[in-house]
Order: C-alpha cells, then structure tokens, then sequence
C-alpha cells in the first residue's frame, strides 16, 4: 500500500501550562512512500519520528493535513479500521498470554463474515510464527522468552492480520549489540517476503542506512531529507544530514570562498564557482588521501590501525571540534609516515594497535598533506546550513 | 563459628518473648480453654475437659443466628462491594476533569469514624417520633410504605447493614483498584486499539487479568474482613445484638466474654476456634482458586 502524507502536522499543548505555545512535534510533513517498500524513519531522540508514526498508525489524530493510504483518505479513519500492524518498542506482548494466545488475539477481534473458527486462527498464528521462525515457542508465556524472541512475537503479532502497512517502533533498541545486527537483517527478509509496506523509527543510522530501501532524515519535527540510504549519504541536503549519516561523522571545517577557491585558514583546498563569504566545509573521513603535494596540512595525532582500513587522527585549528578522523586504506600508511619523517627528531609516530590498549600514544602534531576528494567534500551555506551547489 | 549462631537469635530475642507472651501463649491457652468445661477466670479452674464447648456453641441458637448473619454478610458484600469498587475505579480512570475531587469524595468513608457514620445512617435509616428517616421519606414519595429498618424486620435489618457495609469497605477497594489500574501499561491498550479489539473484550481479556492479582487480594482480605466484623453493627443497632438479632461471629465472642451473658470463656474460646476455622477454610479454598486463575 503506498502511503502519502500531505502537510501532515501534529502540535502538542506545552505540559508547562505556563507556556502557551503548543509543542510542534510533527512540522508540515508531505511525503509518499512507494508501495512495498522498507523505510527508516531516522532522526535524534525527540525529533517526532515516533509521533509520526502513532499519526501514521491512527493513535494520533494530526493537528492538520491528510493521510492517504493508496488513494483513501484515512484521517478521519480510527486505528482499528486502518489495518496497520504496529510493533510497540517494548513489544507490548501481553503478559499472561502465550505466545499462541497473544499472536491470535488480534484476530480473536474479527466479526461478521471475517470472523474465524479456533482452527483458521491456529492456522494463521502459526504461519506467522513460522515467518519470524518462533513456531516451537508457541505455549511459552512473553516472561519466559529472550527480548529477541518477545521481539518477533510482536511482529508475528502485527503480521497475523495482514497488514496493509506494517510500523515498528524502535524495533531493535532493546536488543544487544549482536543481536540488533542479526535482527536488523531478519527484519528486512520479512519485509521482502511479506512485501508489506514497513515503516521502522530509529535514531541508528546505521541501522537506517543497512537495511531500507528509503530513508526520512528528520529533525525538531522537521523533515530534512527523503531519499535512498546512498544518495542522502552522498548528496546531504544540508549540515544536519551530513553530520547524522556516517560513522565517524563527517569533519566540518570552519572556511570561506574567495576569489574562486575555498579555503580552509590559508590554504586553498580547491576550486569552486561560489561568491565569497564564510561557509562551512564538510569531509568524509573517506575523503582525505595523504599526499606530500596535498593541499590541507593536518597535525597527526595518531594512527589507528583497524585492519582493513586505517583511521588517522589529526588537528587543524580551523577544525570544528577536537579531532579530525580520516579513513585510508592501510597500505596508504607508509606514505603517511613517510611525510613526517623530515621533521622527526628521534620519535617515530606513534601507530597504535586499536585492540591491545598499550601505552597511550604521545602527542606529536607534525604536519601531514592530504588531497580532498572533490566528491567527499560539501560546502554549507554558513547562515542556512543547506549545502551549496559546486558546479 | 559457634559464636555466630547464637548471635542471630539474641537479636531476636525481644521480639520472642513479645510474641511469645502476647501472641503465641494467648493462641495456645484459647485452645486449652476450648476444651475446659465451665473454666473460671477468678478461681482459675474447670470442671473438667471435652468438646461440651463446641457442642453448646453449636447448639446456641444465638450462634446459629450470629453465624447466618455473619455468611450473609459476606456472601453479600464482599462481591457487591469488589465489583462496585471495580466499577468506579474503572469510571474514576476514565474520566479526566474532575478525577481528584472524585477519588477524595470516594475517599472519605474511609477516614471518617465508624460511629460517624453509624450516626449518619440512623438518620437515613432510623425512625423517630418525628420523622420516619430519610428513606422511608423517598419510599413514601414513590407511594412505598415505611419500613422500620433498624428495629424492624430482619431483612430490612439485614439490607442496612448490607449497604453500610459495602459503602465502609468501598474506599480502600477503589483506592487500590485505581492504582492496579493505573498501572496497567498504556501501551497493551494502543496494541489492542490498533487491532480494533471491543471495549468489552479489552476489559475481559487485558484489563482484568492485569489487575486479578489486586482483585484477588482484595477479596481474600474482603472475606476475612467481613467474617470479623462486629463494631459497624454496634454502631447501628447498639450493643445487644443478640436481642436484636444481627450478631455476628465475633460479636458473639465478645459478648460471651463481657457482654449480657458475659463471663463464659470457654464458650467464647470454642466460638473463636469455629470462626478461626471457617476463616482459614475459606482463605485457603480463595487462595488455591487464585493460584489457578491468576497466571502472572
């Protein structure tokens, strides 16, 4: 079912009564999401993602604007005539039902001619326990099962019915760190497999970018970005997007354009077709390539060694923030090296092993060239953050 | 090591001895007067042992009436005061303005002194030279016909002391059934709403389960409750009960021990012992049914 939100916005009264102005947790949202596809709904904590998606569900009833499903309008729709499945962060299984009992209990509430027999019922609960691959769990009792298995018990749940659309909120957040891996992949081979329509809330990019075929950047209730994981990466629409996608973030410099060049401090790192003016710059950490003849000197601080790639640590006082981390492929480090040794005194820089711990490495800020990569670089109007275009 | 058992128990010591003296001998020495034929407090003796106690008790037809009076009253109220206390709890949680005002007026019954609200229902109930109380003045308004509820019929005797009952007990039940309800997660009840469960179903088959474990805690101490009472029916219709004939189990001890008839021990003791037995009978059936009901 494809899903469109138009001007969708939800406001909240202050809890402060003090304070009149209502709270705006969803901010004139117009958006479609294809049919069948999977979708992260990412942002920061607060940012409304969650409400969006109770307004989405029919929990929420929006302040303004449309919600369509195909073609109806389901505004006015309550949550029980939508057919959406929605899967809570804490599962929300019931506690003294088993998991049979808590897989059928949304279709224990179908009547008239929908109504099923104990036999369809068992029917269907096990098909979808099969699909979340929880079907010899099923006399179990929520209190007795591992968050990861309460975790597909709630989906079994939401899927029994066949959902037009399926939310999850947070789906993986109460899980350890393997376990979200392993569940985050599971959660995408359901998706293709049921080709419901899958709308998932979470603040891990990572997650976000990994597994849906659509992401929504959104911030204070504001949508920033709607694209494919690699295209938003790629192409940030402003400083927010750029910073949020990526691990380790990307590294925003304090620059300015002038006479045809963008400079960070005095040094001119390319050339770009922009008017003058201060600006903010942002590298990819995959974008820096040492280079004797590079145009940006960075003091080294370290060199992490994380086997296939390497993460080098630098300064620069232009930089906003503490360090500066590039990635570079490990055997780019001899050239690294190499370009301090000139004003080396008796100390080689220290290359630290990430996993023995060891001694904590000196600072030694000598001075090593990058080249920017012209595709890893964005420029950020100054005043508006949004990115300016180069060519 | 030696040392470090006997610790333990020095420190229990002063709680030993108290109960021991105050609790433990009391419990013991009521048995032993149970079974003493005639025993005498001032000359310490009897004359003789036997369940002659036992067969008098059960044969005192003010026993019998003390002991119908008293499973009347908790067949009656316990469920009746349970299942109305669920339903404001469930009116109270549902309803947003106004929600403190109503839970203190709901309150209140249960700060207010007993023999305050004795007094109040003798104006309610009781007829006097000038007026015939204020529910016979509304049964008359709908052409009904004055019923002396406090020195008249035993059923009408009976209702009052139904309806005070439940109204005594009310506020401690409401008080825990919103709390059980409040803390039922909001979240099992959006799962339910997305899957358009009925209202009713949600109630049978969300709510009440969450909240059985109160539920039952609330009847068990409902039950033994009202299988004590005794002050709220001197607070309606004095002290001899007998005569009036609403005793109950434990006014019937009491009255055994100081009351008209006063200065019989070991009947009271025989007719403490009955009621002890009944009271665990019932506690223990209440808790095996609870064991198999509630499953969290």
């Amino acid at each position: 079912m494809k899903i469109k939100l138009d001007h969708l916005t939800k406001r909240f009264p202050n809890r402060n009564k003090k304070i009149h102005e209502d709270v705006i947790a969803v901010n004139d949202f117009t958006f479609e999401i294809p049919d069948g596809k999977l979708i992260g709904l990412l942002g920061p904590s607060g940012c409304g993602k969650s409400t969006t998606l109770n307004l989405i569900s029919g929990l929420e009833v929006p302040t303004s604007g449309r919600i369509y499903f195909g073609d109806t309008d389901v505004t006015d729709l309550p949550a029980e005539n939508r057919g959406v499945g929605l899967v809570f962060q804490n599962y929300a299984l019931y506690p003294h039902l088993t998991v049979m009992d808590n897989i059928t209990f949304p279709l224990g509430n179908l009547r008239g001619d929908k109504k099923l027999t104990k036999e369809q019922m068992r029917e269907k609960a096990i098909a979808a326990a099969k699909l979340v691959q929880i079907e010899e769990l099923m006399e179990r009792r929520p209190s007795e099962l591992s968050g990861g298995q309460q975790q597909r018990v709630a989906i079994a749940r939401a899927l029994v019915k066949m959902p037009s659309v399926l939310l999850l909120d947070e789906p993986l957040s109460n899980l350890d760190a393997r376990l979200r891996l392993q569940t985050r992949e599971e959660l995408a081979r359901i998706q293709r497999e049921t080709g419901i329509t899958t709308i998932f809330v979470t603040h891990d990019q990572e997650e976000a970018m990994s597994i849906s075929d659509l992401i929504v950047v959104m911030k204070d209730g504001v949508l920033h970005q709607i694209g494919k994981p690699q295209e938003v990466y790629d192409s940030p629409c402003n400083l927010f997007v750029a910073k949020f996608l990526g691990t380790p973030p990307i590294n925003v410099f304090d620059g300015r354009v002038y006479e045809g060049h963008l400079y960070i401090g005095e040094e001119a790192i390319m050339d770009v077709d922009l008017p003058h003016g201060q600006v903010w710059i942002g590298i990819r950490p995959e974008g820096f390539v040492p280079d004797p003849e590079g145009p940006l000197t960075l003091r080294l601080k370290k060199i992490e060694v994380m086997g296939r790639d390497t993460s080098v640590v630098t300064t620069h006082p232009y930089f906003e923030g503490t360090f500066i981390r590039s990635i570079i492929p490990s055997e780019e480090i001899p050239t690294v090296l190499g370009m301090t040794e000139g004003h080396m005194d008796d100390t080689p820089p220290a290359v630290e092993d990430n996993g023995e711990g060891g001694s904590a490495p000196e600072p030694l800020f000598l001075p090593v060239r990058f080249r920017i990569k012209p595709s890893k670089i964005y420029v950020f109007d100054r005043k508006t953050e949004e990115v300016l275009p180069r060519e | 090591m030696k040392q470090s058992k006997l610790k333990p128990w020095l420190y229990l010591l002063p709680a030993i001895i108290f109960l021991g003296v105050f609790m433990v001998y009391p419990l013991i020495d009521v048995v032993v007067y149970s079974f003493e034929e005639g025993y005498n407090f001032v000359s310490q003796t009897s004359n003789g042992t036997g369940l002659y106690n036992y067969r008098y008790v059960l044969r005192d037809p003010y026993f019998v009436q003390a002991l119908k009076n008293t499973f009347v009253l908790v067949i009656i109220t316990v469920p009746v005061s349970t299942g109305l206390a669920l339903l404001i709890s469930l009116a109270l949680s549902s309803v947003k303005p106004l929600r403190n005002l109503f839970q203190t007026v709901y309150f209140l019954p249960y700060v207010t002194n007993t023999l305050a609200v004795g007094l109040v229902f003798m104006v309610l109930f009781k007829k006097t030279e000038y007026s015939d109380g204020m529910v016979n003045l509304l049964i008359k308004a709908f052409g009904g016909e004055a019923v002396d509820f406090i020195d008249g019929p035993h059923w009408a005797k009976m209702l009052v002391m139904c309806i005070y009952t439940v109204w005594i007990v009310l506020p401690f039940k409401i008080l825990i059934l919103t709390s059980a309800l409040a803390s039922v997660k909001e979240d099992y009840y959006k799962a339910a709403r997305v899957d358009g469960t009925r209202p009713s179903r949600i109630f049978f088959r969300i709510t009440l389960p969450m909240i059985s474990p109160m539920i039952f805690y609330l009847i068990i101490t409902g039950f033994i409750g009202a299988f004590k009472a005794y002050s709220d029916e001197v607070a309606l219709f004095g002290v001899d009960l007998n005569s009036a004939g609403m005793n109950t189990m434990v006014g019937y001890i009491y009255d055994m021990l100081y009351g008209n008839s006063g200065g019989y021990p070991s009947f009271a003791s025989a007719a403490a012992l009955i009621l002890f037995a009944v009271v665990f009978t019932i506690t223990c059936i209440n808790l095996m049914v609870s064991r198999s009901r509630v499953q969290y």
